[in-house]
């Protein structure tokens, strides 16, 4: 059962690799693609440029841990794009949240980009390419050809990943025709008396039985194999750890269970890692007054990402980050069915919302184009940018001596 | 395995030592290579392993041991692994509805919300008191990792009381090994989880730290280890002096190299 989730090719790297052609393989689920080093199942994360920097995307059965920024306007984005690449993809939704009602949050998705226009294109680019490839194999730009596509056309992915507009919204008939559950926490408490097994808060307690119903139910834990078309639940966690959540972590330094968070993460994972599922949770760790439970969260997390967001910090007037929005931090990687795990080359990355698209890119200064640039301005510039690596290095810890 | 550190360590898989108890610990970065080695070595070695394995799934330890030529369900059905699959172990804990038969789960704790690991010791000795078909040569203690624990709700103390038992039971009464994996920062408020490392350094024979470069990132060097030799000082030698050493972990294998001596840089 376990196997299923990340070491779903492991059993097949065992069993002959004769199959026959009608059997359906893991690899044959929508909106997924198997990363054949790892032999793991990855899904897009909503965002493109994020799956590149993540080292192709989210292996089914992990958990995705976005530190809010402080408005928290980001981090909500990111949530919606990856409930939005469920949608489209055709994968099943849980959407728990103790602040907004799931249904209001499912409205407000952006919609993807995937007008028939643009498909034509990709069809015709695709049919170009291929009769060239049929022809005598001949290439001026050689060089080129094993270059990683990091960021490559919307063509490249768009099987695997979507881009989305912003400024509107999902269409209600797609939102119809997918399946999703909810968990909204002020009805949940309504319906039942208060319960408590090991000690947890009662919202997490519930919200663990919750998962495991609708995993058992819908048979994403393969306990029915024969039942029908396997697919993905796709499970969203807003504001954890908020005090709505009845946390009082967010609240105090010493507070009266400690435990409760971490306990949580635990045990999802445990129902993450034994079903074909992949979550995705919002945490206001800038809130989070005793720094010991972020530590022991990041440890039982597998993809740990931290937005820092220039709203409202001096930043934001900064002549360095006028293309940039905020920056992204990269604390964790999973390192799974593996020694190493697949970082990018750098860590300085920032995003930006553009009109309709949110990207993450490497962090660059900006191209000096005046013509009278005054040295101090240029000073300026240098002293913002040493200020820039101190805070970005996710492992950058001392900045004294060089160790090589 | 990785050949190199064990040359390191002057340690082969043809008479592996006894009655240690290595600590492995890391900061800044992820230690848990030393556990996939430690892990392939002793079964290469023809010990009796009992793996606590709480934060990872079988198949990932199993995928990973395949890289580096040792099977795990071929060692499982020979009786030389025990392997405790912590994150399914929760699961049945806390969802399975039918009453365990005969023994107690070892992470029964998760339930009972008190803080007591007696049935996990339980679970350690049993599997790894040797009975009299065995052929096996020392019995192994691997956990991974002990701050998983302390996250579920364990006091400090009891983790100590823990370790301490596994020791005097597996170190000492049947003459094999601990090896325990450790996360820590230098800079960190977690004042439990240092409470513990602090205490677990102390007792043990060997520590091997892998630190995070403190200068951030690179690509050719993941980190440097620290392998410290905690014998007794009357017997210390040249070579029990703390030493350090950088390594750069390769698909298959890690490649330990000195300070300054990279081959990207050279």
């Amino acid at each position: 059962m376990a196997a299923l989730a990340t070491g779903g090719a492991t059993r097949r790297g065992i069993a002959p690799s004769f199959r026959r052609a009608g059997e359906p393989g893991l690899a044959a689920l929508p909106g997924t693609r198997p990363s054949l080093r790892r032999g793991q199942l990855l899904l897009s994360s909503g965002v493109p440029s994020l799956d590149a920097v993540l080292g192709g995307g989210l292996a089914v059965g992990t958990l995705l841990l976005i530190e809010e920024d402080k408005y928290g306007i980001y981090s909500n984005l990111l949530f919606k794009y990856f409930l939005a690449e469920g949608i489209v993809s055709g994968h099943h939704l849980f959407v728990a949240s103790a602040k907004e009602d799931p249904a209001d949050i499912l409205k407000e998705l952006p919609a993807p980009l995937l007008d028939d226009i643009y498909k034509n294109e990709v069809n015709e680019e695709e049919t170009v390419f291929k009769s060239k490839e049929s022809q005598d194999y001949m290439k001026i730009a050689w060089r080129y050809q094993n270059l990683p596509k990091m960021e490559a056309s919307p063509a490249a992915s768009s099987r695997f990943g979507h881009y989305y507009d912003v400024s509107k919204t999902l269409s209600p008939e797609l939102l119809q025709s997918t399946k999703w559950h909810r968990f909204f926490l002020p009805e949940e408490i309504s319906l039942q008396p208060n319960i408590n097994i090991c000690n947890m808060t009662s919202g997490y307690t519930r919200l663990l039985q919750s998962i495991q119903r609708i995993i058992y139910q819908e048979g994403f834990d393969g306990s029915h194999p024969q039942k029908k078309q396997k697919n993905i639940l796709r499970i969203g966690i807003q504001n954890l750890g908020s005090v709505l959540w009845g946390e009082d972590i967010c609240c105090t330094d010493n507070p009266e269970d400690i435990h409760s968070l971490t306990k949580f993460l635990y045990i999802l994972r445990s129902l993450l890692r034994m079903s074909l599922s992949a979550c995705i949770i919002t945490v206001p760790a800038h809130l989070i007054q005793n720094k010991a439970i972020m530590e022991r969260v990041t440890n039982l997390s597998d993809t740990v990402v931290g937005l820092e967001s220039f709203i409202g910090s001096e930043r934001e007037t900064n002549p360095l980050y006028k293309d940039y929005h905020g920056l992204i931090h990269i604390h964790q990687i999973p390192q799974l069915n593996s020694l190493i795990c697949d970082v990018s080359d750098t860590k300085d990355l920032a995003f930006r919302l553009k009109r309709k698209l949110f990207t993450i890119e490497r962090l660059h200064l900006p191209p000096d184009l005046s013509d009278t640039v005054s040295r101090s301005s240029k000073q300026d510039l240098a002293e913002s940018a040493k200020l820039l690596s101190s805070g970005c290095g996710a492992m950058a810890m001392g900045k004294k001596h060089l160790d090589f | 395995m990785f050949v190199e550190l064990n040359e390191l360590l002057h340690a082969s898989p043809e008479r592996p030592e006894q009655g240690t108890f290595t600590l492995l610990r890391d900061t800044r970065t992820d230690g848990s290579f030393l556990v996939h080695h430690f892990l392939s070595f002793y079964l290469k070695a023809g010990c009796k392993v009992c793996f606590v394995a709480l934060i990872q799934s079988f198949s990932h330890y199993n995928v990973v041991a395949q890289k580096l030529g040792v099977s795990l369900p071929a060692a499982k059905e020979r009786g030389q692994l025990v392997f405790l699959e912590g994150l399914k172990s929760c699961f049945e804990v806390l969802f399975k509805e039918e009453p365990p038969t005969g023994q107690p789960n070892p992470l029964q704790f998760i339930r009972e919300g008190g803080s007591n690991l007696k049935a996990l010791y339980e679970f350690v000795r049993t599997s790894l008191t040797p009975s009299e078909s065995d052929s096996w040569k020392c019995p192994v203690l691997l956990v991974d990792d002990v701050s998983v624990l302390l996250s579920l709700g364990m006091r400090p103390v009891d983790v100590l009381d823990f370790i301490h038992y596994c020791r005097a039971t597996v170190c000492s009464q049947l003459k094999g090994n601990v090896v325990v994996l450790v996360h820590s920062r230098e800079d960190s408020d977690d004042t439990e989880n240092e409470l513990v490392v602090n205490a677990l350094c102390h007792q043990s024979n060997l520590i091997l730290w892998a630190e995070g470069l403190a200068t951030g990132y690179c690509k050719d060097i993941h980190g440097q280890l620290k392998i410290i030799p905690r014998g007794p000082a009357v017997l210390s030698t040249e070579r029990d002096l703390p030493r350090t050493y950088q390594y750069k972990i390769q698909d298959r294998n890690v490649t330990f190299f000195a300070r300054g001596m990279s081959a990207a840089v050279l």
